[in-house]
């Protein structure tokens, strides 16, 4: 091995180990190799009983978020060579219940999630016959960032508030809900509004800013709460100054 | 005879430090931004201090601008203004986030939307040192 650089991966065993521990591995250190290719040199060649997600090694699906060096990364676009001479710590996401070594329990992310609603919403579905729903370049503009959100949940173990209050619904739903929102074809931000505008939704947000810095896909979700936080303000000024129902 | 297994398997929850926020200096700088409300808190306490003073009468008055003389309460004035510029540039630097304005189909760009409020800041600081320093 010409040159090598110390892992320390965090190991877990839920039938074995009543807490967390490190186990130091040494990989070599090449300058194409991603954490996950050290990753998967342990599996491969060390130790075949070390547990981690991961699945399309391109930053797409979002499965191989872990905590390197103590920031949520996604570890098949961080480079090794930038942690250089190491070690280099792998944990599993902040915030989430440990399953086993760097697997965590994402259920939690998955209800809020669908609590959000994140898909097209329409008060009527026109039938097949009368086309798609168009939208212009413009329309489509005002959600495409939020949209661009993999579900990686590196916001979620970057957010102190969802760390110390776990009913908080989080960055990536909240982001995923105003990307329906803005959406020109949906009509179902009525629905969404009790759910964000709660106690446990925006209003839970103080604006730390961290799930937007560490988001590999540029979705800023701090931005989307903090918008729709002004969203939600005139929601109610129009419902309190227009009880008879000035909205839909 | 086999170990029971447990299903769904026993998960390990990791508690948060209450110390946190000292792990990383974005979540510091949060916490310093909050922490600045008790500076903003005690300006106006000192304000309304200072309103009742003048009411009270000259001797009063210049018995409050001896106090406001003293190492203890200028250093303190000193260590709340540095709290309100941070609170004001962190806050500024923020706004564009919130506010996603649309002009022509694009978005307005963060600088457009940040300038305006650092404009408002320098002309209502000139004014307030205007009508302090004039006389």
């Amino acid at each position: 091995m010409a040159e090598a650089i110390t892992l320390e991966v965090t190991r877990y065993h839920p039938e074995r180990d009543e807490e967390p521990s490190l186990q130091s591995d040494e990989v070599p250190l090449r300058k194409e190799w991603v954490v996950l290719d050290a990753l998967n040199y342990v599996k491969d060649k060390v130790d075949g009983t070390l547990s981690f997600r991961w699945s399309c090694r391109m930053g797409i699906c979002g499965s191989c978020g872990m905590m390197v060096n103590g920031a949520p990364k996604l570890t098949c676009a961080t480079f090794l060579s930038d942690y250089a001479p190491g070690p280099v710590r792998i944990a599993p996401l902040d915030n989430f219940p440990v399953i086993r070594d760097l697997v965590v329990d994402i259920s939690d992310f998955l209800i809020k999630l669908s609590r959000a609603k994140p898909w097209l919403i329409r008060k009527r579905e026109k039938p097949l016959s009368e086309g798609e729903y168009l939208q212009t370049a413009d329309e489509l503009d005002t959600y495409k960032q939020f949209s661009m959100c993999i579900n990686c949940m590196l916001c979620y173990a970057a957010c102190p508030v969802y760390g110390l209050d776990p009913l908080f619904s989080g960055p990536a739903a909240i982001a995923l809900a105003q990307r329906y929102n803005l959406d020109s074809r949906d009509e179902g931000s009525n629905q969404r509004l009790d759910i964000l505008s709660h106690s446990d939704g925006i209003w839970g947000c103080t604006f730390v800013g961290e799930c937007t810095e560490v988001c590999p896909k540029n979705v800023d979700p701090a931005g989307a709460i903090q918008q729709y936080k002004l969203t939600a303000t005139k929601e109610w000024m129009k419902s309190f100054l227009m009880p008879w129902g000035g909205g839909e | 005879m086999s170990s029971s297994i447990q299903h769904p398997p026993r998960s390990y929850r990791r508690r948060v430090s209450t110390y946190w926020w000292l792990g990383r200096w974005p979540y510091l700088k949060f916490i310093l931004r909050e922490l600045s409300s008790i500076s903003v808190t005690w300006f106006v306490v000192q304000t309304l201090l200072q309103i009742s003073a003048l009411s009270r009468g000259p001797t009063q008055y210049m018995e409050f601008e001896a106090w406001l003389r003293r190492p203890i309460v200028l250093s303190l004035n000193a260590v709340s203004f540095f709290f309100i510029v941070f609170h004001a540039v962190t806050w500024f630097n923020l706004a564009p986030k919130a506010m996603a304005i649309r002009v022509g189909g694009k978005r307005v760009p963060s600088l457009l939307i940040a300038a305006p409020n650092y404009l408002a800041w320098l002309v209502a600081s000139v004014a307030v040192a205007w009508i302090v320093l004039r006389g």
